[in-house]
C-alpha cells in the first residue's frame, strides 16, 4: 500500500519543472508536499495522480506502475481534490457528491451516503452548487473525493481558500481519514499547517527535493533559510507552533 | 429516459400531426383533394428533416455546454457548419464537375466532405495540443473558431466572385437555410447520420459529467481527455453536418435548446443529451411550421427566422449570466 515516485523528472510547457525527485509516500499519514512559488509541488502532485506523464522516472502504486494501469483503476485508487473549487453546473449537492463514483459506475452507492454523513452535509443535499458558502463548496468537494473511497487523497492547497475555521476542520477530516488508514497528501503553502498537522513533509526547492521525512527535521529553520531564504524561527510548543520571520 | 426527455418526446409526437396539416393551405385530411400526396410526399418528409436537424443540433448544443462547461458554447463553435456551408457553396462551383450519376447530390455531398475536412483539421490541431493537465479545451476552441472564421471568409470569396447573378442569389438563399422542397432523399441522408452522431454523443455523456469538477478532476476520474475529444469531434461533426447538408446553416438551435432543457433535469450534462435532441426537434418543427403559416410574400427563411428568435435569447443568456442566475 505505497506510492512510490523514482527519479521523477518532469516537463509541462517545454520547461523543465521537477528533475529526479524521489518520494516515498506510506498509507495512514499526512504527507505535505511544501516549497517556495515555482518549486514544483502541483506538478509532483499532478504527477503522483497519473495526471502529467514524468519524461523520465515513474510512479509505482503497489508495486504497479500508474501509466500501466487502467483509467479506471487509477482512478478508484488515487482521489484527487483539484485547487480550484469548480463546479460548472447548478447541480445539487448530492449529485456532486455522485459524480465521485464515476469510476466505479454505480450511482446509488452507500458510499455516496457515508461521505455525505461524514462532511456532515445532510442538510445541503439537495441544494444547487451556486447556494453553497466556499468553505461549504470546500466540504462537499472533499465529500465527492471521498465518495469514491480511494486508498489514498491528493490534495492540492485544499485550505487556500479557507478561512481559519474551516480550515480547521478540513484539517481535521483528512486526520481522519490518515488515521482510518488512507493515504493523505496534501500541497500546503502554510509551513505552520504543515508542520501542526502533517506527519512528514516533501520539500521541493527549484524543481529539486531538498528534504524528506518527519515534519519536525524536514521543516528546520535551517531549511527554511536554504529554501525560502529567510530567517525563521519556530515557537510553541509541538502541535501548536508558529513561525516567526526575522528582518 | 429522465423527466425532460418524457416532456419533449410527448411534445414531439403532439406537435408532429399538427405540423402535417398547418401550412398556407390547412389540410382537411378528409376534404382537401391529394391530401395523401401533399402529407406523405411533401410535408411529412419536410417534418421528419425538421425533426433530424434540430435533434441533431439540440444534441450536440446540450454536448459541446458540457464540453466547454460554458452555456453560452454553440455547436457552430468547432467550426464545422462553416466548413459544411463552405462545402456546399463549392458544389455551387464544381458540382457540374461530378459524374452525373451523383451530381444531383452533390451539394450534400459537397457540405458533408467539408464538415469530414473540418473534423480531420481539429484531429489534427488536438494531435498536437499537449494532452498535459489543464488549459487544452481553451486552446483547442480557439483553433475551432480560427476554422469557422477561415471558412466563413472562403464562403464570402466564393460569393464575390460568383458567376452570374442567379448563383448569387441561389448560393446567398441556401445559407440562410431552410427546409422548403425537401423531400424523403434529404431524409434518407440526414436521419442516420444525425442517429449515429447523436449515438456517438452519448458514448460521451459520462465523461461530460467528469468535467462538471473540470478537467483535471475529469482526468483524475478517469476520464481519457483524447478519446472524450474524439468523440465530441465525430459526434459533432455527424449531427452538424448532416443538417447543414440538408438544411444550410441554422443557427441558435444549438444554443438555446440546452436552456430550455435544463430546468427539468438535475443539470448534469449526461442528463441533457437525449431531451436536447427531442426538444429540438420540437423547436425546429415548430419554427418552420410558424414560416409557413406566416402571411408574407415569400416564405420565412427558417434559419433568418431562428435568428431573430435566438439573438435576442442570448442577449438575454447575458443578461442573467451578469446578474449570476445562470
Amino acid at each position: 500500500m505505497t506510492l512510490v515516485a523514482t527519479d521523477l523528472t518532469l516537463e509541462r510547457g517545454g520547461k523543465r519543472v521537477l528533475e529526479n525527485v524521489r518520494a516515498d509516500l506510506a498509507p495512514g499519514t499526512i504527507t505535505a508536499i511544501v516549497g517556495p512559488n515555482g518549486a514544483g509541488k502541483s506538478s509532483l502532485l499532478l504527477a503522483l495522480t497519473g495526471l502529467i506523464e514524468p519524461v523520465s522516472g515513474h510512479v509505482e502504486l503497489d508495486d504497479h506502475r500508474l501509466d500501466a494501469m487502467s483509467p479506471a483503476d487509477r482512478a478508484k485508487a488515487l482521489g484527487f481534490l483539484p485547487q480550484h473549487a469548480e463546479i460548472a453546473w447548478d447541480v445539487a449537492v448530492e449529485n456532486v457528491v455522485a459524480l465521485g463514483r464515476l469510476p466505479h459506475r454505480d450511482r446509488g452507492s452507500a458510499a455516496i451516503e457515508a461521505a455525505i454523513d461524514e462532511l456532515e452535509l445532510q442538510p445541503l443535499r439537495h441544494r444547487p452548487a451556486s447556494q453553497l458558502s466556499g468553505g461549504e463548496r470546500a466540504r462537499v468537494l472533499l465529500a465527492r473525493v471521498l465518495a469514491g473511497e480511494p486508498r489514498w487523497i491528493l490534495a492540492d492547497e485544499p485550505l487556500a481558500a479557507l478561512d481559519l475555521a474551516h480550515q480547521l476542520n478540513l484539517v481535521s477530516n483528512l486526520k481522519q481519514r490518515a488515521r482510518a488508514g488512507q493515504g493523505v497528501v496534501i500541497v500546503l503553502h502554510d509551513l505552520a499547517l504543515a508542520m501542526n498537522h502533517a506527519d512528514r513533509a516533501i520539500v521541493l526547492h527549484e524543481g529539486r527535493l531538498a528534504a524528506s521525512g518527519a515534519v519536525e527535521g524536514a521543516l528546520s529553520q535551517e531549511m527554511i533559510r536554504r529554501c525560502w531564504g529567510v530567517e525563521a524561527k519556530w515557537i510553541g510548543d509541538e502541535g501548536h507552533r508558529a513561525l516567526t520571520l526575522e528582518a | 429516459m429522465n423527466r425532460a426527455g418524457v416532456i419533449f418526446g410527448l411534445l414531439l409526437t403532439v406537435l408532429v400531426p399538427l405540423s402535417l396539416l398547418a401550412g398556407r393551405v390547412w389540410i382537411d385530411p378528409a376534404a382537401t383533394p391529394n391530401a395523401a400526396i401533399i402529407l406523405m410526399e411533401l410535408r411529412l418528409p419536410r417534418a421528419m428533416l425538421a425533426i433530424a436537424v434540430g435533434a441533431g443540433l439540440g444534441a450536440a448544443g446540450a454536448a459541446m455546454q458540457g464540453y466547454l462547461r460554458n452555456p453560452l458554447a454553440d455547436p457552430g463553435l468547432f467550426g464545422i457548419a462553416p466548413m459544411a456551408a463552405l462545402g456546399a457553396v463549392a458544389s455551387f462551383w464544381f458540382g457540374a464537375l461530378l459524374p452525373p450519376a451523383i451530381a444531383a447530390w452533390s451539394l450534400p455531398v459537397f457540405a458533408l466532405v467539408g464538415a469530414a475536412l473540418a473534423m480531420a483539421l481539429l484531429a489534427l490541431i488536438a494531435g498536437r495540443t499537449s494532452s498535459g493537465a489543464g488549459g487544452g479545451i481553451a486552446l483547442f476552441t480557439l483553433a475551432g473558431l480560427m476554422i469557422a472564421s477561415l471558412a466563413g471568409s472562403l464562403t464570402a470569396l466564393a460569393i464575390t466572385l460568383a458567376p452570374n447573378p442567379f448563383a448569387l442569389s441561389e448560393i446567398v438563399l441556401w445559407l440562410n437555410g431552410a427546409l422548403t422542397d425537401r423531400s424523403w432523399r434529404e431524409v434518407a441522408i440526414a436521419a442516420p447520420l444525425t442517429a449515429a452522431g447523436i449515438a456517438v454523443l452519448m458514448l460521451a455523456s459520462r465523461s461530460l459529467d467528469a468535467l462538471t469538477l473540470g478537467e483535471d478532476a475529469a482526468h483524475s476520474l478517469g476520464v481519457n481527455p483524447r478519446q472524450l475529444l474524439g468523440l465530441l469531434v465525430i459526434g459533432v461533426g455527424l449531427t452538424v453536418g448532416a443538417g447543414v447538408a440538408v438544411a444550410g446553416i441554422i443557427g441558435f438551435v444549438g444554443l438555446i435548446v440546452p436552456h430550455l432543457v435544463r430546468p427539468f433535469t438535475d443539470r448534469l450534462p449526461s442528463s441533457l443529451i437525449v431531451p436536447s435532441a427531442l426538444a429540438g426537434g420540437c423547436l425546429v418543427l415548430i419554427a418552420d411550421s410558424a414560416v409557413r403559416v406566416l402571411p408574407l410574400i415569400t416564405e420565412l427563411r427558417l434559419g433568418i427566422a431562428l435568428s431573430l428568435i435566438g439573438a435576442p435569447f442570448f442577449l438575454w443568456l447575458l443578461l442573467r449570466m451578469r446578474s449570476g442566475r445562470l
